[in-house]
């Protein structure tokens, strides 16, 4: 109808932008979100389970992308988890299918071997990672490298404050016995 | 000191456990991994909802412990859950002065609030403060925020401090900044026009990360006004150039490609500068014809930029060996065995098809096969192209198979999309009016309650006018022909309300037109309709005036009218209808029932839906009545504004009133003519019936004949000029004969080859032959299609388009080829940084921001013409950048082998994948999880 179309047309002014990224695991669990545009929650959470229906469903020979709404998403499985971005319908997706590899190529390198595992517990790491890759839906940082060297910056802080901790636990340990 | 075990003990653990996170959170994500249904998972999402709310009441929380509590507020939130009373924890945490945990305070801020959240407010404070920090952690991690949750009104707050930020020493932080203004510009464009100049001056940033990041405000500012960036092309192409030929750090490359995202990026915004600019296109000649010499068409990096290149020049004006790079990169494309590659094909194919119509049919067979592939994407794409290549030879093929496909599809969104393509196709070329009208019906019939209220007024008026020429024969054969389908169509269960509308209607004005049908048999289907959708109160009414004229029409021929008992019966419960509509008609119906063959032929005549009614605003056939009356004592009537006289506000309240009254009653001034951008005007008023009076200039279109190839307009509108110049012309015949001529052809498989005639091969061109030979065997039925689909009308033309285009490829390929390129080369490429040489536009050198940077560049830089080094300006020390890069090399290659564990040596050590495996199984188990053995793929590594 007329309204779609408005709506669409609303979009297009923000051409070249992710709208979320979705992981989902093979058993249709939610491994992490990132919301761009605004969704309430009653939304994304019709919008995952929508989308894991229509894509933990498709058969591994066929298209990495579906057209969804009016939008496209772009999609890909490793091993059991399914890395999904929500784009406009005018952007390039093997761009977006290679920001995904992208993506888990430095998750791959920060965990060492990423595995689902990883991410179950070490989500908001992701989220770390996820934050100096796309910013605004948009990607600021193409570069692997420099992408590491951010994260491992806010790691040596992380480091030093557990240090700090774990000498503060040997005192309490030593003060309680 | 219980208390202060458990913070030793948790203290400890947090810096032991791997993970980093307490028992409890352990046990928490366990649980839900192993929850077997949704139900479950919630209830376990619940109860620890229930844990957080108490826990965070709780006096003096170790920051420690809320920052947990904060990381799994996100958890149960990514789970789709509330966790809002906890957002102001996640707030409160973002003022702590010890970075984790203010990092930890903005992850959850930026993930739980959206920009017009109230909490907003209490953040932009401690935003304001972190932007000034000397660490440039805090600085990055308050852009991140900012990025996120400044919106229009505080954006003034940060402006000026995300601006002093363009010019830190930390790239990382410039970079965000950019982003950060980006963001602004988008949310409210105003608020930063006097700093779009820092756009273009952060193109020339020392780092390349921070160019890249420029590239996406531009992208946006150029899409808004091309014309003020035209300078820049030049810029622009020298940048490209100087990626492609590895002037970047090797960091950025990817896949063994120097910065494809960067090129992506750059190709899009060159797409928007030289769209329909000859010169600027020019100028991006040499650097595109590289591209796609040096793009690796075997990684998938690479093919993204070949479609980059292929989507840039659909847009600009580009040479003819260009437009033949392209069709070559789309042919590789339909050829490869990658779904996804097919696909980019396939979309390549409909953005080239503006350009050379003639690629498609180079390329028909692999079209088809994705046609019939199982995977919906690439079929909706191949629809897609379809669409944009139909034309009157092959409107039925393809409109036939969009309303198959629609039928079989249950996505509502999609299904309104294909039936309103459907319904445009058969406007612009039915190649009959039957076929329009069954098309028509098939659209309503499956999709009726997704289109557009407009497509079945515009039926509607088609039947009624006819085709605009005075041939009321056909005119007549099209209505009975409507009448005919309809009242098959009729029984059928549960159609669509605004079918039944059109059918109701039709039934209504031609019905009993023919003669072929008696009224009582109408008049039974309409009562039919009426009682099946008794609850559809629009399409009783449509059936009831559809009644009342049925027996007009009877009483105006003098012939006796038996109301049927069951209409008889339906009459009777209109008249006591809750809506007054529905009541009105009724009571309506019954008066005409009573009155004479005059009387009821005045005021329904017979087929006159598209006369206009001359209507008396002033009553004047009322006043001999109105001079007797005072004539015999009676007060003369005082007009509405006469007896509020003198009182002006209530004049203006009452005439306003009287507006409104208008506005919203029965209309009598004549209808415009429907237009798309006008909100259906039948739909706004109460009931959108098509009263006699609705259409007012019924002939008066037809004589502005636009062209029918025009097709840009994507409105749904009745073209009756196009339609009137298709219908009847000797297109539909040839057609056919074209497709009776098909099977034999097709039948001898063996001369198809030999002569290289037959149908499906008529134009053959090399990559054809080449698909050809590939698939010897080609199913008969596939060729029929596809020449039906890419054949022309007759084979009489088509081999004079194949002579035509015949004689074109030599002339594009090898004559025009040397002749042209090397004419249009010799436009100097500039480089990015090559700002001595005005290029063409001196005077905006004179103002140009790049200007700037002269003394920047003059120690890595010669202004020789030639290419520039930026590396010099790019390595972070342009003594040794091989060196350098060496190692990062070799990062690259291994992720792309498999041969991975050398460069764990330089990470945190980590064994070969097995034992590194079984360790965090064992690490996890010692935390008490147990991760269940049914998914062991938990530990599978991604990318193994």
């Amino acid at each position: 109808g007329t309204d779609d179309h408005s709506s669409d047309l609303f979009w297009e002014s923000r051409i070249n932008m992710i709208h979320f990224v979705l992981l989902v695991s093979r058993q249709g669990k939610v491994r992490l979100t990132k919301w761009y545009s605004p969704y309430t929650q009653k939304e994304r959470s019709k919008v995952i389970r929508e989308l894991s229906g229509v894509i933990l469903n498709r058969g591994p020979k066929l298209c990495n992308f579906i057209e969804w709404r009016g939008y496209k998403v772009v999609y890909k499985r490793y091993a059991s988890l399914y890395f999904c971005m929500c784009i406009d319908e005018a952007d390039n997706e093997l761009e977006v299918l290679e920001i995904i590899h992208h993506y888990v190529e430095i998750l791959d390198r920060y965990f060492g071997s990423v595995c689902e595992l990883d991410l179950i517990f070490n989500f908001h790491k992701a989220y770390y990672i996820l934050d100096e890759l796309l910013i605004a839906g948009e990607l600021q940082e193409s570069s692997k490298k420099t992408v590491a060297r951010i994260i491992s910056a806010q790691d040596q802080l992380v480091e030093a404050a557990k240090e700090e901790a774990s000498s503060i636990s040997n005192i309490i340990a030593q003060a309680t016995k | 000191m219980e208390q202060l075990k458990t913070i030793g003990r948790e203290l400890a653990m947090g810096s032991q456990g791997g993970f980093g996170q307490s028992k409890e959170f352990l046990d928490l994500v366990k649980s839900i991994g192993e929850s077997r249904s949704k139900a479950e998972e919630d209830r376990i999402v619940l109860s620890e909802i229930d844990i957080l709310k108490r826990k965070l009441l709780e006096p003096d929380v170790p920051k420690r412990k809320m920052k947990e509590y904060i990381i799994r507020l996100v958890y149960i939130e990514m789970l789709g859950h509330d966790a809002s009373f906890g957002y102001i924890h996640a707030v409160k945490m973002t003022h702590d002065d010890n970075l984790l945990l203010k990092r930890t305070g903005y992850l959850a801020v930026t993930l739980f609030l959206d920009e017009d959240h109230d909490l907003i407010i209490l953040i932009v404070n401690t935003i304001q403060k972190d932007l000034r920090s000397d660490n440039y952690l805090v600085v990055c991690a308050a852009l991140n925020a900012v990025c996120r949750l400044i919106n229009e009104e505080t954006i003034p707050a940060v402006l000026p401090q995300v601006v002093d930020l363009l010019n830190h020493g930390k790239e990382a932080v410039r970079k965000k900044a950019i982003m950060a203004l980006h963001r602004f510009h988008r949310k409210s464009p105003s608020s930063v026009s006097h700093l779009v100049s820092n756009f273009r001056r952060k193109l020339c940033d020392s780092d390349p990360g921070v160019m890249g990041a420029t590239l996406c405000p531009l992208f946006d500012l150029i899409s808004e006004d091309v014309a003020s960036y035209k300078d820049l092309v030049s810029s622009f192409v020298g940048i490209l150039k100087q990626v492609t030929e590895r002037k970047l750090p090797k960091s950025y490359d990817y896949h063994q490609m120097p910065a494809p995202f960067i090129q992506i990026k750059l190709l899009k915004i060159m797409a928007l500068l030289s769209s329909g600019d000859k010169s600027a296109s020019e100028m991006m000649y040499m650097v595109l014809g590289d591209l796609f010499r040096k793009c690796d068409s075997s990684t998938n990096i690479g093919n993204a930029i070949l479609y980059e290149c292929i989507r840039c020049i659909s847009c600009i004006i580009p040479s003819p060996k260009l437009l033949e790079d392209a069709a070559e990169a789309i042919s590789k494309f339909l050829k490869s065995d990658s779904h996804n590659l097919k696909y980019m094909g396939i979309d390549g194919l409909g953005r080239l098809i503006k350009i050379s119509s003639d690629i498609a049919e180079q390329h028909q067979l692999a079209v088809i096969d994705c046609l019939e592939d199982p995977d919906d994407t690439l079929k909706r794409k191949t629809f897609e192209l379809l669409y944009k290549m139909t034309k009157s030879s092959n409107v039925e093929v393809i409109v036939d198979r969009m309303i198959d496909y629609m039928i079989s599809i249950n996505d509502n969104h999609y299904k309104t999309e294909i039936a309103s393509r459907c319904v445009e196709l058969a406007e612009q070329f039915a190649p009959s009016n039957q076929w329009f009208i069954q098309i028509m019906n098939k659209v309503f019939e499956h999709a009726g309650d997704l289109v557009n209220i407009k497509v079945a007024h515009n039926l509607m008026r088609l039947i009624a006018e006819g085709f605009g020429e005075d041939d009321d024969d056909a005119d007549n054969k099209l209505r009975l022909s409507a009448v005919e389908s309809y009242l098959q169509i009729i029984s059928e269960p549960k159609l669509p309300s605004l079918f039944l509308q059109v059918i109701s209607w039709v039934l209504g004005e031609y019905g009993t037109a023919d003669g072929k049908y008696s009224a009582s048999y109408i008049s039974g289907k309409l009562c039919d309709v009426a009682d099946a959708y008794s609850s559809d109160e629009t399409v009783k009414g449509y059936a009831v005036t559809a009644l009342m004229k049925i027996y007009a029409f009877e009483i105006a021929s003098w012939r006796k009218v038996d109301v049927l008992p069951e209409c008889q019966s339906l009459i009777e419960e209109l008249l006591a209808s809750h809506s007054t509509d529905l009541q009105q008609r009724a009571y309506e119906l019954q008066a005409l029932l009573a009155l004479d063959a005059r009387a009821v032929e005045s005021i329904l005549p017979l087929d006159a839906s598209c006369e206009d009614i001359e209507v008396d605003k002033d009553l004047s056939f009322l006043n001999g009545y109105i001079q007797q009356a005072i004539e015999s004592g009676a007060q003369p009537y005082v007009s509405e504004r006469e007896r509020s006289g003198g009182m002006f506000e209530t004049t203006d309240y009452h005439s306003q009133d009287h507006h409104e009254v208008t506005s919203h009653a029965l209309r009598f001034e004549a209808y415009e003519l429907p237009k798309p951008s006008v909100p259906s005007q039948a739909s706004a008023a109460l009931v959108p019936v098509p009263e006699p009076s609705y259409y007012s200039e019924p002939h008066q279109p037809i004589s502005t004949s636009s062209s029918v190839s025009e097709r840009e307009s994507s409105e749904i509108k009745l073209r009756l000029d196009g339609v009137k110049q298709k219908w009847g012309r000797p297109s539909y015949q040839s057609s056919t004969s074209a497709s009776s001529s098909t099977p034999p052809q097709a039948a001898n498989g063996t001369s198809i080859r030999s002569d290289g005639g037959g149908v499906a091969s008529s134009s053959s061109s090399k990559p054809r032959s080449s698909y050809e030979s590939k698939k010897p065997e080609i199913d008969p039925e596939k060729q029929r299609l596809a020449a039906s689909l890419f054949g022309g009308s007759s084979s009489s033309s088509r081999s004079d388009r194949k002579s035509s285009s015949g004689g074109h490829k030599p002339a594009k390929g090898t004559a025009n080829k040397p002749a042209t390129v090397p004419k249009e080369n010799p436009i100097p490429v500039p480089d990015l940084l090559d700002f001595d040489e005005p290029t063409g536009t001196s005077d905006v050198a004179a103002t140009d921001p790049f200007k700037e940077l002269e003394g920047l560049m003059e120690s890595s830089s010669q202004d020789g013409g030639g290419s520039t080094d930026v590396m010099g300006l790019y390595s972070t020390d342009a003594s040794a950048p091989v060196k350098t890069t060496t190692s990062v090399d070799s990062l690259l290659s291994e992720l792309s082998d498999s041969s991975r564990g050398t460069y764990h040596q330089s990470q945190t050590t980590k064994g070969p994948n097995s034992k590194e495996a079984l360790e965090k199984d064992a690490l996890v188990r010692q935390m008490g999880v147990n991760p269940t053995s049914q998914n062991p793929t938990l530990f599978k590594d991604l990318l193994g």
